[in-house]
């Protein structure tokens, strides 16, 4: 049951929301409950033949030799497929975008680095006869030391997983180990505040499990094209990884999808449709290359774990003056989403809340588990997680009710937000209000007549009189090329020189980066950022434009 | 490998195909018949998704072995509509929005329906019991029971298209 509230800013909107709260028929029900939906898997073509891929038992081995003789005799076995058949077998998911070096093979050739990890493709004519293909083909492993911890994976000496970042770290725009977020000083506000309050905070990894299993088919097509049917969420990232890995132009391929049997962000990562045009490619037959529910749930990629440090400085009245993080994803071995993840997180930070002094450090770590990807909010929902169990521990610690406490810190209207923007369309405030409304949890007068819409802004729209910089993590060697503007070649974005990359821990080395400028970087922490002057409440009702599009022009 | 033939009705309709040992009727229905219908979940009889109803009774088509159902009257989500006029269940499904990605619905649909035949007028926690073994990532259930108890009341096919 949906309720609107919209008294809160009854000013604000003249439309009535036309479609919201309203119920619409899905375009596709009436397929749904037919059984019609066409999925990917639905699609028949005489002739089909069967991918199954070779894996890895181990979480982390070097490859010795791979002996497909026996299985190349099996029957209904039609191609066995090698990473060196591969036209370019080095990728990463976003090197579209210029983010990241490719640093994932389709079919690893030398190493694993994780478990499941391909290292052959058998084709066949049959489901069965490629399964029983696969049991034949021999690999001769060295198994490798490997890590499971995001902060073991950081250590000197640990194994490395992931030979394109040798710290087992993602380097950021080619210059740092992590993605860093500084505002103000957070030491100057810890030693201002009452008191200090730490916390830990991990969470699981956790598969998306769709009913339906990842895949795609691939067949020829007529004018020297190969139509795919595909199970995928991100139909331009399928078809860019395909032709990138295939070194074939995008014209040559046409992609139909768009029927997908749940994905929850677990389909975007296109191992599937390179992998099933390529057998097409090598037989001239369709081909179709599915997981079964068991690679599905040990292959394919979970939201990945994340693992927070908050401290937190807060004074006696619950305001809080300093909230420094630090972060870890557990990437897994490759890259794939991680490190946009982070982007995305750190740009949320510190939360719905004006505080004046924000410090992070968050790591992209590889670790010899699963890659992760995309699931349901990525980037957000961990360390969301995260800061609401902190503000009740705050809540706890302190003795403000927890309601309260975070009516007294949010965030209002015109209010600078850590990542430099100003706050707008801010509703923390009055969703607190209706919870607790529901829960029939008693607030105080003060905290029922707050509003996002007073008292913010003013002092509270200053930018920091100094922010604390810093080139902790800084590294060099590292490459920031560009795929998608043609210079550097696909599969070269190496690391100039290897192993240079200092640990996070060491001493920061001399900075070659100046960050981007900050208004006044003062030479030295003189005066503290003051906590934001509290909400008191007033009667001005600054009426501000709160509903505006990205392009800053207001919706109506 | 031998090729068997086997003959049954498949939503009234007589069949005759040819499996191969050890072929699933989940595979035989799809790649054989070509009734797209039932979906490939698991592969193991965990998930539900692969639901026909044998001579009346729900039954996993991927646990069953294809050469089974030689003589037996079988009913897939294909033979719910009536042309143009959907089962109750269908129409329940669709006004009560319990279907999201689609991809477990024949499997509820079957189960819903072998529950309704055999007992018009069920509780919830019996539909809740009937679809026990149906996974649904996308709904949280809720709709899906309420769609359910709601064909049960209405009785009525909807006439669509």
């Amino acid at each position: 049951m949906i309720e609107f509230r919209k008294e809160y800013f009854a000013d604000e909107r003249d439309d009535n929301l036309n479609e919201i709260g309203k119920p619409t028929q899905r375009q596709d029900a009436l397929g749904h409950v037919t059984g019609r939906s066409p999925y990917y898997d639905d699609h028949l073509f005489d002739g089909l033949l069967h991918i199954r891929c070779v894996r890895s038992p181990h979480h982390h081995a070097r490859v010795r030799r791979i002996d497909t003789s026996e299985a190349d005799r099996m029957p209904g076995v039609v191609r066995i497929v090698l990473g060196k058949d591969v036209p370019q077998n080095l990728n990463t998911l976003l090197s579209l975008l210029d983010f990241g070096l490719d640093d994932e093979p389709l079919i690893s050739e030398k190493k694993v680095s994780y478990k499941g990890e391909p290292v052959a493709a058998v084709i066949a004519e049959s489901d069965r006869a490629a399964r029983d293909a696969v049991a034949k083909v021999r690999v001769d492993w060295e198994e490798l030391p490997a890590v499971f911890d995001v902060e073991d994976a950081v250590k000197p000496g640990a194994p490395v997983v992931n030979e394109i970042y040798p710290g087992n770290l993602f380097v950021y725009h080619g210059k740092y180990d992590h993605q860093k977020l500084r505002f103000g000083d957070v030491e100057a506000g810890f030693r201002q505040a009452d008191r200090i309050i730490e916390g830990r905070y991990q969470m699981s990894p956790i598969e998306q499990a769709p009913t339906e299993t990842c895949g795609a088919i691939a067949a020829p097509e007529t004018n020297d094209r190969y139509v795919v049917y595909t199970s995928t969420q991100a139909l331009f990232f399928s078809l860019d990884t395909t032709s990138k890995l295939l070194k074939m132009p995008s014209n040559r391929l046409h992609f139909i999808g768009g029927t997908v049997g749940g994905g929850f962000g677990g389909k975007v990562d296109s191992l599937h449709e390179p992998m099933a045009v390529l057998g097409t490619v090598l037989t001239g037959r369709p081909c179709k290359y599915m997981f079964d529910r068991e690679e599905e749930m040990q292959v394919g990629a979970p939201r990945g774990a994340e693992r927070w440090y908050i401290k937190d400085g807060v004074m006696n009245d619950g305001r809080i003056v300093a909230r420094k993080f630090i972060g870890y994803f557990d990437s897994g071995a490759y890259t794939r989403l991680s490190s946009y993840a982070i982007i995305k997180g750190v740009g949320h930070l510190p939360g719905p809340y004006t505080i004046p002094n924000v410090y992070a450090d968050v790591y992209c770590v590889f670790t010899n588990r699963t890659p992760a990807t995309a699931m349901r909010g990525f980037g957000i929902t961990g360390v969301d997680f995260a800061i609401e169990a902190h503000m009740d521990k705050i809540s706890y610690e302190v003795g403000v009710d927890p309601i309260e406490l975070r009516i007294l810190n949010a965030y209002r209207d015109g209010d600078m937000k850590a990542h430099r923007r100003l706050a707008k369309n801010t509703a923390l405030i009055e969703c607190c209000q209706v919870a607790a409304e529901k829960a029939k949890w008693p607030l105080s007068r003060q905290a029922q007549q707050a509003s996002s819409l007073r008292d913010g802004g003013g002092a509270r729209a200053e930018m920091p009189p100094h922010t604390a910089i810093d080139h902790n993590g800084a590294v060099t060697g590292f490459t920031a090329g560009s795929y998608a503007r043609g210079n550097k070649k696909p599969g070269q974005a190496q690391p100039v020189s290897m192993p240079q990359m200092p640990r996070h821990e060491t001493a920061p080395v001399t900075p070659r980066y100046e960050p981007a400028a900050r208004p006044q970087p003062q030479p030295a922490p003189v005066a503290t950022q003051p906590a934001p002057p509290p909400p008191a409440q007033t009667a001005a009702d600054a009426r501000r434009t709160r509903f505006s599009s990205i392009s800053g022009l207001r919706r109506r | 490998m031998a090729k068997k033939p086997v003959r049954f009705h498949l939503n009234g309709s007589e069949k005759a195909v040819f499996v191969e040992d050890g072929q699933n009727l989940l595979d035989m229905l799809r790649r054989g018949i070509g009734d797209l219908t039932p979906k490939y979940g698991c592969g193991q009889g965990t998930c539900g998704t692969c639901t026909v109803l044998i001579d009346g009774e729900p039954h996993l088509s991927c646990l069953t072995l294809a050469e089974t159902v030689e003589g037996r009257q079988l009913t897939t989500t294909a033979g719910l509509a009536s042309g143009n006029r959907l089962h109750a269940l269908q129409a329940a499904f669709m006004e009560g929005f319990a279907a999201q990605c689609g991809y477990c619905t024949p499997g509820m649909l079957m189960a819903a329906k072998a529950l309704l035949d055999r007992n018009p007028n069920p509780s919830r926690q019996e539909v809740v019991e009937a679809i026990s073994g149906n996974i649904c990532r996308c709904t949280g259930y809720e709709p899906i029971i309420n769609a359910i108890l709601e064909a049960a009341k209405s009785g009525d096919a909807r006439h669509y298209g």
